[in-house]
């Protein structure tokens, strides 16, 4: 048994794996939710997204705080002429799926041919900042990541829960016949979605980039661990894909530390079999 | 479902004499390889439309099976020095064994969804490829199989062999396919994939059914990853569980057309020989992207795929078809009415969390009677017909059909006693032709016939019903009117003892209201017990011997209807308490 100083500080790094796993689920867990769109180009947007980051960053020296202002209206428009298509040939929810997908080898294409396959690493002088906290470490680019992540689920849940555009969302989400009968433009407001949820992509890319190692197949190695947490977060509700990217983030972390770091993918997919085979009320 | 003209079966059997005469002609290897890899997609894709196709539970775990195969057949030559033709079978039977051991559990799940489905394989293939890849089976080294001893069917040629092993998997499941396409078991698998509720209440199996389409389908790809594991020479882990053999079965199915059995070999066909021409050499990433982007146009344009628009397109032809003689059908002597309860429904109670549906009802319906069954809109009606059908498993009470307990069967085993119902809003089978809802319906409602008694009896109800002319439309192309009474011949062709309308007039107009209650009458006099929803009190007065009224999920009043509708408690239900006095 490790120590608990050991146990402490993976839980913290857990926490904080949790909160990039969350800010990659939301966009997800939106448009699956909400529009019944299984997106499944949303890692290879957000992939997309950091290496952009990435370039700007390296070749540019463009701040990787300006690189996601610039690129985040950029995906906006990107998400809501995807949804144009999705709308125009009346794609359902399995065609997403799978157009999605070739959207995801289109996008691992084009990283490929312009960065190459190479593994690459966005170093800054913000890596390996760490803040003490007693006996722990806490990773400042981390922390900001799951402050972010905190930010975005909470604001995403009270646009939904109290604007006219999120309530109009959630009535179109419910019955899309009966909230146009109502006067709702639901076609409007999918637009708006879909713009958000690639603008989440956006960000998500940004901390990709900075904390994580980059490669065009990374894109398929956080699909499963992150539908794993849109599922047990319930789809469309963004707190709870922010609470189960800690979760998950949290248990794996553990699970490296107790086991062996060559199990802890078991992990995060035993969570999501186990609650969905239990079925508790609350998913 | 016509049987084999001779003439495709000399045609299909010639081609493949052909092709498995090709290594002895001395082919060179290289095209044994290409073609091999044409084989190899075919057998995996055909494999997964068995269930996913078909059913319509798409699968991302066939890399899961197909791996299991793999290093089932790995683990066995290389490790335990077993023939490669013994280890063969065994990797088909550790595939099917996972893949029953993954249905056993999730298709228990009342409320699987098809994405849920899909993600729950994909987790599962994550899970298996870490155990392998953490255990001796693989240990993270990879495992070399290029040493393994092949049978010699053609001594001096391995790729002349491993040729004709993929052709032999490849015809094998293309055969299997086209078997159960054809079948029982494809029968009710498309009606699953339609609409499942109606197709258990129908009398399909639909648990069952599911279970054998995916241990199958796991078995096959388990035979293929077995052959598959010796081409590739070595194994590694992430390879054989990567994302490419999940992605590329799904897209070649739906591209070609995964409903239909031949679909997937089509899509396999187009799609490995264009990754073969477009990634050869150094544009290997652009032409990945390419057949992406192919993909993507293919399936905005063709949601259903290669195959069955294109047979659409031919059916689109007149057709001259010969009307089927009017066989004649076993008549049963209509048994007299009588007092005799066949239903008997006590105390049956339900709830739906916190809402009280159904309070403790008890009625009981009598041998050749028409029992109009009435209340308010949220009264309980319908919930009351989906608990006797077995649609919702009981909280309480008891359901007896002809003296036996049937309330906690599953709904396909009580619709083979002979309880047939009909939907408010008609839920025809989409995909099927009229004719072959109304087969479906014979061939699972415990008819017991088969063959040609069951097209004979299938023509009959639908001359009855007046849809002959129908016969090989599909639903979507009827109107409301003739959905009903589509509704009516599904039910009536199974001969039921007990047969349970839900609203059949509403939504029709009065000619068609007439035509319909002429219709009711005429099924009760072929010996049928009948319960009767309706709102339509005219309807009901004319039709029914006596008169339920439920309210708030309990029965407020029976008897004769004239009688009833005027016992003031109904009518106090219907137009509130001021016009009773």
């Amino acid at each position: 048994m490790p120590s608990l100083t050991l146990l402490g500080q993976s839980l913290i790094s857990g926490v904080m794996l949790g909160g990039l796993y969350a800010l990659v689920a939301l966009g997800l867990s939106l448009s699956w939710g909400l529009l019944r769109l299984v997106n499944l180009g949303h890692f290879a947007l957000a992939f997309l997204g950091a290496y952009l980051v990435y370039h700007l960053g390296t070749v540019w020296h463009v701040d990787p705080w300006w690189a996601v202002l610039i690129i985040v209206p950029v995906f906006f428009v990107f998400g809501m002429l995807q949804h144009w298509v999705f709308v125009v040939f009346r794609v359902t929810e399995l065609t997403s799926l799978l157009v999605t997908f070739g959207i995801s080898v289109i996008v691992e294409s084009i990283l490929q041919w312009i960065w190459t396959a190479d593994f690459r690493r966005y170093e800054t002088h913000y890596a390996g900042v760490s803040l003490k906290v007693g006996p722990f470490y806490v990773p400042w680019l981390e922390l900001v990541a799951l402050i972010v992540a905190v930010g975005l689920a909470w604001a995403s849940w009270a646009w939904l829960r109290w604007t006219y555009v999120g309530k109009a969302l959630r009535a179109t989400a419910e019955d899309a016949d009966i909230a146009a009968a109502f006067g709702i433009n639901h076609r409007l407001l999918s637009f708006l979605l879909s713009g958000v949820c690639a603008a989440y992509a956006a960000v998500a890319g940004a901390f990709i980039a900075l904390v994580s190692t980059l490669a065009p197949s990374q894109i398929w190695a956080w699909l499963g661990v992150v539908f794993a947490v849109v599922i047990i977060g319930r789809l469309g509700n963004p707190v709870g894909a922010l609470l189960a990217g800690i979760l998950i983030g949290a248990a794996e972390s553990l699970a490296m530390a107790v086991i062996s770091p060559a199990w802890a993918p078991v992990v995060s997919f035993t969570i999501l079999i186990v609650l969905l085979l239990w079925q508790p009320k609350w998913l | 479902m016509t049987g084999v003209r001779p003439l495709p079966a000399l045609g299909v059997g010639s081609v493949i004499v052909m092709l498995a005469a090709l290594p002895v002609a001395g082919l060179p290897a290289f095209y044994e390889s290409f073609l091999y890899l044409m084989f190899y997609w075919i057998a995996l894709a055909t494999s997964w439309a068995i269930l996913s196709g078909f059913a319509g539970y798409f699968s991302f775990g066939h890399a899961a099976f197909f791996g299991a195969g793999m290093y089932a057949t790995a683990h066995l030559t290389v490790k335990m020095e077993v023939p490669f033709l013994a280890a063969l079978p065994v990797a088909a039977g550790v595939a099917a064994l996972l893949a029953a051991g993954i249905g056993a559990v999730v298709f228990r799940l009342r409320r699987l969804r098809g994405e849920l489905f899909a993600l729950l394989t994909l987790a599962v293939t994550f899970i298996v490829a870490t155990i392998i890849l953490n255990t001796p089976i693989d240990g993270g080294a990879g495992v070399l199989t290029s040493s393994v001893p092949l049978p010699r069917v053609i001594s001096s040629s391995p790729s002349g062999t491993l040729y004709l092993l993929g052709l032999i998997v490849c015809v094998g499941s293309l055969a299997i396919a086209w078997w159960v396409s054809r079948s029982r078991l494809g029968m009710g698998l498309f009606a699953i994939h339609d609409d499942e509720d109606v197709a258990e209440v129908k009398g399909v199996p639909t648990f069952t059914y599911k279970l054998l389409a995916f241990t199958l389908s796991g078995a096959i790809a388990g035979v293929v990853g077995g052959v598959h594991a010796t081409y590739v020479g070595f194994l590694t882990v992430s390879e054989t569980f990567g994302i490419t053999v999940p992605l590329y079965v799904v897209l070649m199915s739906v591209l070609g057309g995964a409903r239909h059995w031949a679909g997937p070999a089509v899509g396999a066909v187009l799609i490995a020989a264009s990754l073969y021409t477009f990634t050869s050499g150094d544009q290997a990433t652009i032409g990945r992207g390419i057949v992406a982007l192919v993909l993507i146009v293919a399936i905005l344009l063709l949601p259903e795929g290669i195959v069955p628009t294109v047979l659409k397109q031919l059916r689109r032809r007149p057709v001259t078809r010969a009307t089927p003689p009017d066989a004649p059908i076993a008549t049963q002597a209509a048994p007299k009415r009588s007092d005799a309860p066949v239903l008997v429904v006590q105390d049956v109670r339900k709830s739906f969390g916190g809402v009280h549906a159904l309070r403790g009802v008890s009625l009981e319906v009598r041998q050749g009677e028409i029992l109009g069954l009435v209340g308010p809109n949220g009264s309980g009606k319908t919930t009351l017909i989906n608990m006797i059908t077995g649609h919702f498993p009981l909280d309480g009470g008891s359901i007896r059909i002809d003296g036996q307990e049937i309330g906690h069967q599953p709904a396909h085993a009580i619709a083979q006693r002979g309880i047939a119902r009909t939907y408010q809003i008609p839920r025809p089978f989409a995909g099927l032709t009229v004719l072959d809802n109304v087969r479906l319906a014979a061939m699972f409602g415990g008819t017991g016939l088969s063959g040609a008694a069951l097209d004979a009896e299938a023509h009959h109800w639908l001359a009855f019903t007046g849809l002959a002319g129908k016969a090989a439309s599909l639903p979507a192309e009827l109107n409301l009117h003739e959905r009903k009474f589509l509704e009516l011949a599904r039910a009536l062709v199974t001969r039921p003892r007990l047969l349970l309308l839900d609203e059949v007039l509403s939504g029709l107009n009065p000619a068609e209201i007439d035509s319909a209650i002429a219709l009711i009458r005429a099924i009760r006099d072929q010996g049928a017990s009948i319960v009767f929803v309706e709102h339509l009190m005219r309807a009901v007065v004319q039709l029914s011997d006596r008169v339920v009224v439920m309210n708030e999920g309990a029965t407020l009043a029976s008897g004769n209807p004239r009688e009833v509708m005027r016992d003031p408690r109904v009518v106090a239900v219907y137009l509130g308490k001021a016009h009773v006095a």
